[in-house]
């Protein structure tokens, strides 16, 4: 019990251990198996993170289960969650069994695809669990290495490009964090992330080379933690690696890179950018609002025009992304209650799209909106739960959505009106593209030849998708158990910023 | 004396090898021990190997100050004998294929070794001058070794003239500190450097004397021979060029640093800086537009050169085991990817083209893989120990002030990912169907993994290396 969050961490390693050394074969049945170890490993994950979860004590603001044994000397190995990391490690190891079985039908390079993704699944926890900046850069930067493969050999016809660009955009952000990693332990003197939070950077302003510095250090090294969380969010104006990467990805790959790959950069500006360079955090404040205001008006529009269902959802996702950045950055608990709620509805909800988008992509072998049309003659079950999706993505209430967005927007109103108002603005668009998306593929005469013979969500893609919905609707009208979780530590973060 | 002599037994034993071996080499006739020259001479080195182990270590310098044994130079001998005598062992299977197979080759090979071993531990400008020109020499005639290629001939004239330049510039940069301080010995150079009237004269030495270090190391500005003679050389010859001298070099660099211009690290550090920038940016843009694995190497060596010297431009401890632990882990990387670079043949011919790699991870999925991870880890991916040692040095320059420095490693490493990356894809994705046919030996394929697996289980601990290159540092600061 002492050991469960490393348990939990490397347990999907050890089932990519067992299928890379003992799934001999490349035959059907070696495949098969493959995919069962894989299902049973994330399976087995998730139900010790709820264990974990079990034994976690929602009144408390600090670390639990914290583990550390030395490392490397000036860099440890510790381990530890608060409010915010379970939630999303909860996320991660709960998507996981339905991304391996959305996958099922996956017969190119089984094997290693399943490979790729439980180990994909180690990083991704660690990230969450880490307590120690180092060790937090080392899981979020080898990610990179199993995703650019999944959507580089998985990938559809213009794979390469996409993972490259994922590759180097994402690279060249965290790079800079690193340096100011570096530059963190070079002035406090340690990587705990622990000491780190109570640690406090100077802000005096100063001039470096001729250039006016306000909030000295601070402002450095929040800039550097900036390039990395807004390239990883994606915030505006470095989101167009997300489309190329989200139309390329297989549909599995797609369901993490939405779900949870872009939370670390929501998790990374709650854990290291606010708290440890609060005047920055403050002076950049409506730099982060332009952004996203930026970020949700235009990407709505963006989204409005596109004819591949991925990348409408791909871009909306960029807009929803924005809700995020502006309830983190109002600095006050509905605003920051708001944004967490909005990274793990925002987790269900497009994951599910990207679903819905895969199973009609796996029918017709095509994601041009236009292909489509009267879907809901052939497939009630799969119109009615795109219907709840989109509603869920416009923010309708009663879904998720609406809880996140709501808050988000109750936070920033007040610090600004003016900002929440165009904010507002974004659910209108979303309505917009996301109504008229439904329209075009779902409803209207179905007269497309290719599509009267298509048949409805197997049993198989409704254990994809119905817990989703349902987690969707629970949250949307009774998000209590959702926000109790984290409230305690977002009470104590707010408390110690003010 | 002969109380000295101990100090350079291992030195004494390989010289003494290398001339009976020559000697019995040509009035042996029987093909059996012709035929395994490689392994024979590389049984030497290990033998070498063992009393450089059971040398005594002296904190001052032995042989009249002409000399030292610490645990610096023994970890660096140590170093470039076992690397030394694995390339051995690689390089026979290619040798023999391509009826290369003579006793010249371990000869020289070995007598190179003898030269970096004198480099090492000299402790004096001619001592010093004297090992490398051996070392040198040695390697301006394997890399012609092909006499029938006109590439490699050309390497190695090439190699030659640039190479005797730099000799000069060597010892004009002796006699310049000499004149400046009047002495050759490190230590007393050191001490007279404090009184010294003649700043000028014994800074354009310094100057004169890194540019020479540089040449050898291939650091920009003096990097433009490494493509073309890398290129040119034999395959063996190249793997051997990118591993070992590197590590000798590396360490007289850092005693020359040190040792002699420890006193006035103040002046020397921003041509450090300067070298290291220079060389990571030339590096990575040379590097992009290659698709001959071993001009793409040779760019990359020079990135990860200037990334190493950051370690050095830190002027500090951290930044001196840093440097040590990159040269170490850079050189393992390079061991597993020339295992695998040795046998890129089709029909058995050597093909250096990188797109000859195309889908091979379909046919080869383990050997791709680990091939991959170390392609990887030279790209500073964590958690690999390429990324780990990017990491020691980067900490140590911020931790001495020269932040810009670590931008410029920082934003190189971005553009050293893509070429990375490319082989990567090339390996893994690519269009078109590749036709390497090589059967790889079980012993390269033995060689591959441990290096893999090495920059894996380096995560850990760094392969329990990092005390010895404290306790080295340390000797050498002290």
């Amino acid at each position: 019990m002492s050991n469960i969050l490393s348990l939990i961490t490397f347990l999907p390693l050890l089932g990519a251990g067992i299928i890379g050394l003992f799934v001999q074969g490349s035959d059907a049945q070696s495949s098969e198996n493959a995919k069962r170890v894989s299902l049973l490993t994330s399976i087995i994950v998730f139900l010790l993170s709820l264990v974990m979860f079990s034994g976690f004590d929602k009144n408390s603001s600090d670390f639990q289960f914290i583990e550390e044994f030395l490392w490397l000397g000036f860099f440890n190995y510790k381990l530890g969650v608060d409010g915010i990391s379970v939630i999303l490690i909860l996320l991660t190891t709960g998507m996981m069994p339905i991304v391996f079985l959305s996958s099922w039908t996956t017969n190119k390079r089984v094997k290693e695809y399943l490979i790729s993704f439980l180990i994909l699944e180690t990083l991704m926890i660690g990230v969450f669990v880490s307590l120690d900046i180092f060790l937090f850069y080392v899981f979020f930067e080898a990610g990179l290495i199993p995703m650019f493969l999944i959507i580089g050999i998985w990938g559809g016809k213009e794979r390469v490009f996409a993972s490259f660009k994922f590759f180097l955009y994402t690279l060249f952000g965290s790079i800079l964090m690193l340096i100011a990693m570096i530059v963190m332990w070079d002035i406090s003197g340690t990587t705990d992330m622990t000491k780190l939070l109570k640690y406090d950077f100077e802000s005096e302003p100063f001039y470096m080379l001729g250039v006016y510095i306000p909030s000295g250090v601070q402002t450095l090294l929040w800039l550097g933690f900036f390039a990395s969380f807004s390239v990883k969010l994606p915030m505006f104006p470095v989101h167009t690696w997300l489309p190329d990467a989200h139309v390329q990805a297989p549909t599995s790959g797609s369901v993490i890179l939405a779900a949870i790959l872009l939370k670390m950069g929501g998790y990374g500006f709650i854990r290291f950018s606010i708290p440890m360079f609060y005047e920055a955090s403050l002076y950049f404040q409506s730099f982060i609002f332009t952004l996203s205001i930026i970020a949700i008006i235009y990407t709505s529009l963006v989204a409005l025009v596109q004819t591949d269902m991925k990348k409408l959802i791909a871009y909306s996702s960029v807009a929803h992304m924005g809700f995020v950045t502006i309830g983190l950055f109002s600095f006050n608990q509905q605003g920051i209650d708001g944004a967490i709620f909005q990274m793990v509805s925002h987790g269900f909800i497009s994951a599910a799209l990207f679903l819905i988008v895969g199973v009609a992509y796996e029918r017709t072998h095509t994601r041009e909106i236009l292909a489509f049309g009267g879907l809901v003659n052939r497939m009630p079950n799969y119109a009615m739960i795109f219907m709840v999706l989109t509603l869920a993505n416009v923010g309708l209430p009663g879904t998720s959505g609406f809880i996140g967005e709501f808050l988000s927007l109750l936070g920033v109103f007040q610090v600004s009106p003016t900002y929440a108002i165009f904010g507002a603005l974004g659910v209108v668009l979303s309505a917009c593209y996301g109504l008229l998306l439904y329209k075009r593929v779902v409803l209207g005469e179905l007269i497309k030849e290719n599509l009267k013979r298509i048949n409805d969500l197997t049993i198989r893609e409704k254990f994809c998708l119905y817990p989703l919905v349902l987690l969707i609707l629970v949250f949307g009208i009774y998000p209590k158990p959702l926000i109790e979780t984290y409230g305690a530590t977002i009470a104590g973060y707010v408390q110690k910023l003010n | 004396m002969s109380e000295n002599l101990k100090f350079i037994s291992p030195e004494l034993f390989l010289v003494i090898f290398n001339l009976s071996f020559l000697v019995m080499m040509l009035f042996v006739k029987s093909h059996a021990i012709l035929s395994n020259g490689n392994k024979i001479a590389a049984i030497g080195l290990l033998i070498t190997g063992v009393l450089v182990q059971l040398t005594p270590v002296d904190p001052d310098p032995v042989l009249n100050g002409f000399y030292t044994s610490n645990d610096f130079t023994a970890f660096f001998k140590m170093l470039v004998l076992f690397l030394s005598s694995v390339l051995l062992y690689l390089s026979d299977a290619y040798l023999k294929k391509n009826n290369l197979l003579k006793y010249e080759f371990p000869v020289l090979i070995n007598f190179s070794v003898f030269g970096m071993m004198v480099v090492i531990s000299s402790n004096d400008l001619m001592v010093l001058y004297l090992g490398i020109e051996i070392q040198s020499l040695s390697l301006y005639i394997i890399a012609a070794y092909r006499r029938d290629n006109l590439k490699s001939t050309e390497a190695g004239l090439k190699y030659f003239i640039l190479g005797a330049l730099s000799s000069g510039l060597l010892l004009y940069g002796i006699s310049l500190v000499y004149g400046a301080t009047g002495s050759t010995q490190f230590d007393t150079i050191y001490t007279s450097i404090m009184y010294t009237e003649r700043m000028l004269g014994l800074q354009i030495g310094m100057v004169f004397l890194l540019s020479a270090i540089a040449f050898k190391f291939a650091a920009f500005p003096f990097h433009m021979w490494t493509p073309d003679v890398y290129d040119g050389s034999p395959t063996p010859v190249t793997a051997f060029m990118a591993i070992v001298p590197k590590l000798a070099v590396g360490a007289v660099l850092a005693k020359v640093l040190f040792d002699i211009f420890g006193g006035i690290s103040d002046k020397w550090q921003l041509v450090l800086v300067f070298l290291s920038g220079g060389s990571m940016i030339v590096g990575a843009f040379g590097a992009i537009a290659q698709n001959n694995i071993k001009r793409l190497i040779g760019y990359s060596s020079i990135g990860h050169v200037g990334f190493a010297l950051m370690g050095l431009a830190a002027v500090s401890p951290e930044g001196l085991s840093g440097f040590i632990i990159y040269l170490f882990l850079y050189s393992i990387m390079m061991l597993g990817i020339f295992a695998f670079v040795l046998n890129m043949e089709k029909d058995g011919v050597l093909v250096t083209d990188i797109y000859s790699l195309a889908r091979y991870s379909e046919h080869n999925p383990a050997t791709s893989f680990a091939f991959s991870l170390i392609l990887f880890s030279l790209a500073g991916i964590p958690p690999l120990a390429g990324f780990i040692c990017k990491l020691y040095v980067m900490m140590a320059i911020i931790n001495s002030g020269v932040l810009y420095l670590a931008l410029i490693g920082a934003i190189v490493s971005v553009i050293g990912a893509f070429y990375y990356l490319r082989i990567v894809y090339i390996v893994y994705f690519s269009e078109a169907e590749g036709s390497l046919n090589a059967k790889i030996p079980v012993g390269h394929l033995f060689i591959l993994f441990v290096s893999s697996s090495a920059i894996v289980i380096g995560t850990y601990n760094l392969l329990g290396v990092e005390p010895l290159t404290r306790a080295a540092a340390q000797s050498l600061l002290s």
